[in-house]
């Protein structure tokens, strides 16, 4: 179902297993960004909060009715104009906002989603168009029928056809793996999540301030080549976690960790170290052979990965855990 | 073993520009594009551009998570503010009756008369069935459409539901707005229901058709038929020609779901329904200016052969709109 190309560069390897709900598109510059699907369980509390919204714009029109024909005398043409504000508001609320803030409605916002094109293209007013007047049949006309029960006269059969009609509707983002709802469907949209990253400092910094700018000097911590490849990227990934960790039992943490790889690598250096100046320089010296290596176009994901490099035969003498 | 760390330095060397980029994007989140002065909306693209070239560098050389990471993050919140929606509300609504609807009812001409051809089938049926028999009315028209016009009312009665209202203008607009409402929920079925791969589209329509050709028996019996011929074409030509797009634009999502092109369903659904579902809003708001001609213009003016001129005015004024307007704009569609 996953429609987008999942066009594979060179110095791009296919990722193993994608996380459920991730999506790829590649922009119109060729470069391929990730996305997480929005949970519909996000998806409904936004469209919760927009409902609440429009109710409260309903609820000032309606005021303001009251207020209007209390001041000027009762006249129809004013429950006309409040009728077709109320239309306005329901047809035009949605559409205003995906076009006006990007793809996102005050709900959205609230809940950092958004609404992007399945392409990887400008978001078309179109497509803005297409999925909201969708919300007709999906949202208003079930609660219309929740709200004010079955239409009087109708027959029973005419109801119960209706309501299994509108429930597939309803349920339609439950029987997708893209959480499609049907308005997404024609208008070639995904609703995704995007939260905020933020830019934290390099934990290699650390390790370099502490070297000294003179790079000839002896490091403190001297790693061989062959300590270096035992590990890959996961386990280098995973050290960096742990060094940004903050909390109470970080400490422990870092004496543990360090223990286990003084352990696996052989570390023969002196036994009292600092653990977080330890691991740092581990982390430094470990990432630019990583990366090194990267240059060379080997990716060693984890340490269970064994293609070593060409010119050591035996390769990482990695036995377990 | 001191190898310089690359990542390392080429973070130093583009993180200002990743920052600036990041406040950009964070000033435009919160307060909108239009809020950013000239000169910063400018850099925008070309920020946003060095930042998607330094994700893929870093996806390829570095392998501190934090920094792509933020780098997907910071592409993917500047990729909305770029390729959002690019137009502002009213320019595209502007775009949208100047360009949009009438192309998409031109691309969708067969589709669209099918959905009249099964109205104007509906149509005969309904009016020889009634014609040879009254009680079949009662079948094809509920009770609360019908109202007093039915085959036991007289001549005079339903002479009067022609040309009644003139006195009454007061409640027009209360009428206009809900014959709106409640058209517009009957187009926008049809147009929803061909999901449905289209069937209840078509019976819908034909539906609709039976309706409208048991009322023209109806009225035909009582030698009134050209009167109400005017009653209905103030609001019909436009009301009905409404109903035919919406009903067109559930037979192209039907038809890109059944005969999808060379894409996959889903592709080849999104790519139509764009355009089915501009059919649908622009139906929506010709409902609109039906449902004000039918509530003020047909109560307002009384008299026949005015009431045919306006029908067939508008009639005329939707045909030389979806022929001409907007020709020769590309849609910038695939």
């Amino acid at each position: 179902m996953a429609t987008t190309s999942t066009r594979v560069t060179p110095n791009q390897p296919a990722p193993a297993a994608r996380p459920k709900g991730e999506r790829r598109i590649v922009t119109p510059e060729g470069v391929p960004l990730t996305f997480q699907l929005a949970e519909r369980g996000e998806r409904a509390a936004a469209v919760l909060i927009d409902l609440v919204i429009m109710l409260v714009a309903l609820g000032a029109v309606v005021l303001s009715f009251v207020f209007v024909s209390w001041q000027l005398g009762f006249s129809e043409i004013i429950i006309g104009v409040t009728l077709l504000l109320f239309f306005l508001i329901r047809t035009f609320y949605f559409v205003y906002f995906e076009l006006r803030w990007q793809g996102a409605t005050p709900g959205k916002r609230a809940l950092g989603l958004r609404v992007i094109d399945r392409k990887g293209g400008y978001l078309r007013p179109d497509a803005v168009f297409a999925r909201n007047i969708l919300r007709e049949v999906e949202l208003f006309l079930p609660l219309t029928l929740l709200l004010a029960g079955p239409e009087q006269g109708s027959s029973a059969w005419v109801n119960l056809l209706t309501l299994g009609w509108l429930s597939v509707f309803i349920l339609l983002p439950f029987f997708n793996k893209d959480r499609l709802r049907a308005g997404d469907v024609i208008a070639g949209t995904w609703v995704v999540s995007a939260p905020k990253t933020l830019l934290l400092s390099d934990v290699a910094a650390g390790a370099k301030a502490k070297q000294g700018p003179n790079q000839t000097a002896a490091p403190e911590f001297p790693f061989s080549r062959s300590q270096l490849e035992i590990y890959g990227i996961y386990e280098l990934q995973t050290l960096e976690d742990v060094l940004r960790q903050k909390g109470p039992q970080t400490q422990e943490t870092l004496r543990e960790v360090t223990l286990r790889v003084q352990r696996k690598i052989g570390w023969t250096g002196e036994e009292k170290v600092d653990y977080r100046r330890f691991l740092e320089a581990f982390y430094a010296a470990l990432r630019a052979h990583l990366e090194s290596r990267l240059l060379f176009g080997e990716r060693r994901e984890n340490k269970h990965d064994r293609k070593g490099p060409p010119g050591s035969a035996d390769g990482p003498g990695a036995t377990g855990s | 073993m001191n190898a310089p760390l690359k990542s390392f330095e080429f973070r130093r060397e583009r993180e200002a520009s990743w920052r600036e980029l990041e406040n950009l994007v964070g000033i435009a989140e919160k307060k909108g594009l239009k809020s950013l002065p000239a000169e910063q909306l400018l850099r925008l693209p070309s920020l946003y551009r060095a930042a998607l070239s330094s994700l893929s560098v870093a996806r390829s050389i570095s392998l501190d998570q934090n920094v792509v990471g933020y780098l997907e993050s910071l592409c993917a919140r500047a990729y909305f503010q770029v390729y959002g929606a690019r137009s502002n509300f009213f320019e595209s609504v502007g775009q949208f009756f100047a360009v949009s609807f009438p192309a998409a009812v031109r691309s969708a001409f067969w589709p669209i008369m099918i959905a009249g051809f099964w109205m104007t089938l509906g149509l005969t049926i309904g009016f020889l069935l009634v014609q040879a028999s009254p009680d079949w009315y009662y079948s094809f028209v509920p009770a609360d459409l019908a109202g007093d016009r039915t085959p036991a009312s007289s001549t005079e009665s339903l002479r009067r539901t022609l040309f009644d209202g003139a006195d009454t203008a007061e409640r027009l607009y209360v009428f206009a707005t809900f014959l709106f409402t409640h058209n517009s929920k009957v187009a926008l079925m049809a147009f929803a229901l061909g999901f449905a791969l289209g069937v209840p589209t078509i019976l819908l329509m034909f539906y609709n058709g039976l309706i409208l050709g048991a009322f023209l028996a109806l009225f035909d019996g009582h030698g009134l038929l050209g009167d109400l011929g005017g009653w209905l074409s103030v609001h019909g030509t436009t009301e009905i020609l409404a109903i035919i797009l919406c009903g067109g634009g559930g037979l192209v999502l039907a038809r890109a779901i059944i005969f999808p092109d060379q894409n996959s369903r889903l592709d080849s659904l999104a790519r139509r329904g764009r355009a089915a579902g501009t059919l649908a809003v622009g139906a929506v708001m010709m409902l609109l200016v039906a449902g004000l001609l039918e509530g003020f213009v047909r109560q307002l003016v009384t008299d026949t052969a005015v009431r045919y001129t306006i029908g067939g005015l508008m009639l005329a004024f939707w045909l030389t709109y979806f022929t001409f307007s907007g020709r020769g704009h590309s849609d910038g569609d695939d």
